[in-house]
């Protein structure tokens, strides 16, 4: 009886997660049409031809492709940089030092969570256009070369994916911070310990976790995110792997093996990050049923 | 007594700093919605005209046919969305969570699969399957309502089994025990404990399928099935006027309409069917990207 209630959902993912993320290695690994110049999937593993796919990492070792992924990923490791070490202190502090007016600070930082993200980088936009409060504000201050900020510049990115994926880590973390117990530091603390040492060798270790979940939760999304930097900048110099894939697939009908092609290099970035949460997950509920 | 060692005034400091960084942004694209000119950033007074102003110009979220198709279609899809995905999840988390046979466990990986996938690599999936393969599937409505539903049943499961697991199964062999058959142990002891992290899924549902930007994108069809989201990403460069701001602030009113219908609603209910309060919302307040 039990697996009755699971087929209707196994058949959907089976059908609309499975096989589509099969079909991007069939197109990856495909052939193009030599007349209309559109890619002929080959679902048939042993046919699979690896021009495209070779192409593709070649370019990526040595190539325009590998300045974009580089890019990449430094773009990925200073923005979660930023937000560890910003975020942290502000998790911690909503968790444990807030006292009586904690739920009010909680209801502050939940607040982003539930704003669009679109919304958030267009209120961006909006701030630091040509004639924008930043520049205003800028002219009220005397300064007479007014910036264009949404030309390329890759600081304006970053603060962008900072600002964009800041609340993802917070919460993850004030959920990790939130379930240590009092006692626990207060045993630290009759023990002998400073309240430095206390944190240094009794709340971070217990909060490592929730810090590893929180990046793991907002570098996903980072390393293919592609409309962060085409909102904040939309040059060629602040190009991601995401806005190469976001080009050959949705701008153009003729370049779907290298959309695919480079879809499965980005996977090969996050697949390390991919496991952990997964398996993450799965001991969270594995404990949830004992 | 959490504040004893100490006031941790640089922490308040940074924290309110921060609380303002994330929020003032977002605060003045809202009051410029409200304002009474075409400049986005140069106060002219008070107006609701770019809500419901203007029909002969058009230039109201209620007026602008763009915007208007937007909020619709963002509408339609999310309702769609939590209609479907919420049944279709919560009969997947009964299953996994009594089912012990073989096929139990990949099962359980094939749902875990779509929380843990970038939405990028899901968005590209679904185009090149729709476009190569489901060739009856057109790209606009129908295929953007498939995708919402298969990224949104996992979450639906994650909600829904974590309130399985708290009620157990002690209350459903009681019935059974009393003489009720297992169909009616499930209709009147199960479901009605399921009730709160029912409508915690069907909010949070139609919360991630009217927020969603990515899936939305790449599955888009033509100009009658633009979202919301959608919209906000294609006019934000051009030097919109606050009509977009005003399209904005109505999405965020619908979404945190929403998530409060939903708090209220698994408090009410997590009272009345015995249980507690849910953690379905905070749950998902881990998971959600």
């Amino acid at each position: 009886m039990w697996p009755g209630f699971a087929i209707p959902g196994v058949v959907w993912l089976c059908l609309l997660f499975l096989v589509p993320f099969y079909a991007i290695f069939a197109v990856a690994m495909g052939r193009i049409d030599p007349i209309l110049s559109r890619p002929i999937p080959e679902w048939n593993p042993f046919y699979w031809d690896p021009t495209v796919f070779g192409d593709v990492i070649g370019d990526v070792f040595g190539g325009q492709l590998g300045v974009i992924a580089l890019r990449t990923i430094a773009y990925v490791f200073v923005a979660s940089a930023i937000c560890v070490a910003v975020g942290y202190p502000v998790a911690y502090f909503v968790s444990r030092k807030a006292g009586r007016w904690r739920w009010f600070w909680l209801l502050l930082i939940l607040a982003p969570f539930w704003i669009n993200y679109l919304m958030r980088m267009m209120s961006w936009v909006n701030l630091l256009s040509p004639d924008g409060q930043v520049n205003q504000l800028m002219s009220l201050f005397g300064v007479e070369s007014l910036p264009n900020w949404l030309s390329g510049h890759s600081f304006v990115v970053v603060l962008g994916l900072v600002y964009g994926y800041i609340p993802f880590f917070i919460i993850p973390l004030f959920a990790a911070l939130d379930r240590i117990d009092d006692a626990t530091l207060e045993a630290s603390r009759d023990l002998g310990a400073s309240s430095a040492q206390t944190f240094w060798r009794v709340t971070w270790p217990l909060s490592r976790n929730g810090v590893l979940g929180g990046l793991v939760i907002i570098m996903l999304p980072m390393f293919g995110d592609y409309y962060t930097p085409n909102l904040l900048s939309g040059s060629p110099r602040t190009r991601m792997l995401g806005n190469i894939i976001d080009q050959f697939i949705n701008q153009t009908t003729s370049q779907g093996a290298v959309g695919a092609a480079l879809t499965i290099v980005l996977m090969v970035f996050v697949a390390g990050l991919m496991v952990y949460y997964l398996l993450t997950i799965n001991r969270a509920t594995e404990e949830a049923r004992s | 007594m959490r504040n004893q060692w100490g006031k941790p005034r640089g922490l308040v400091l940074l924290t309110a700093l921060y609380v303002l960084w994330s929020l003032i942004p977002v605060a003045i694209a809202v009051r410029f919605s409200f304002n009474d000119g075409r400049s986005r950033s140069t106060w002219q007074g008070f107006s609701t005209r770019w809500y419901v102003g203007d029909p002969a110009e058009a230039s109201s979220v209620l007026y602008d046919p763009s915007l208007r198709f937007a909020l619709n279609q963002s509408l339609k899809l999310a309702m769609l969305t939590m209609l479907v995905a919420t049944p279709i999840g919560v009969a997947l988390a009964i299953g996994l969570a009594r089912w012990r046979g073989r096929g139990s466990k990949s099962s359980n990986f094939l749902m875990l699969f779509p929380l843990v996938t970038p939405e990028i690599v899901m968005g590209v999936a679904l185009f090149l399957v729709f476009d190569n393969l489901y060739d009856f599937v057109t790209f606009g409505t129908m295929a953007q309502f498939l995708g919402h539903v298969t990224f949104s049943i996992s979450f639906v499961v994650i909600i829904v089994r974590g309130r399985l697991f708290a009620i157990g199964r002690d209350y459903e062999e009681a019935a059974m025990d009393l003489g009720a058959s297992p169909s009616e142990a499930m209709r009147r002891v199960l479901l009605p404990l399921l009730t709160p992290a029912l409508i915690a899924s069907l909010a949070i549902v139609f919360a991630l399928s009217i927020d969603d930007f990515v899936i939305s994108q790449f599955l888009v069809g033509g100009a009658d099935s633009v979202t919301i989201p959608v919209r906000l990403y294609s006019g934000a460069r051009l030097a919109p006027p606050p009509s977009l701001n005003a399209l904005a602030t109505v999405l965020m009113v619908i979404t945190i309409g929403a998530i409060v219908v939903a708090g209220l609603g698994v408090k009410y209910l997590g009272r009345r069917f015995g249980g507690g309060e849910d953690s379905a919302l905070e749950t998902v307040g881990r998971l959600e990207i």
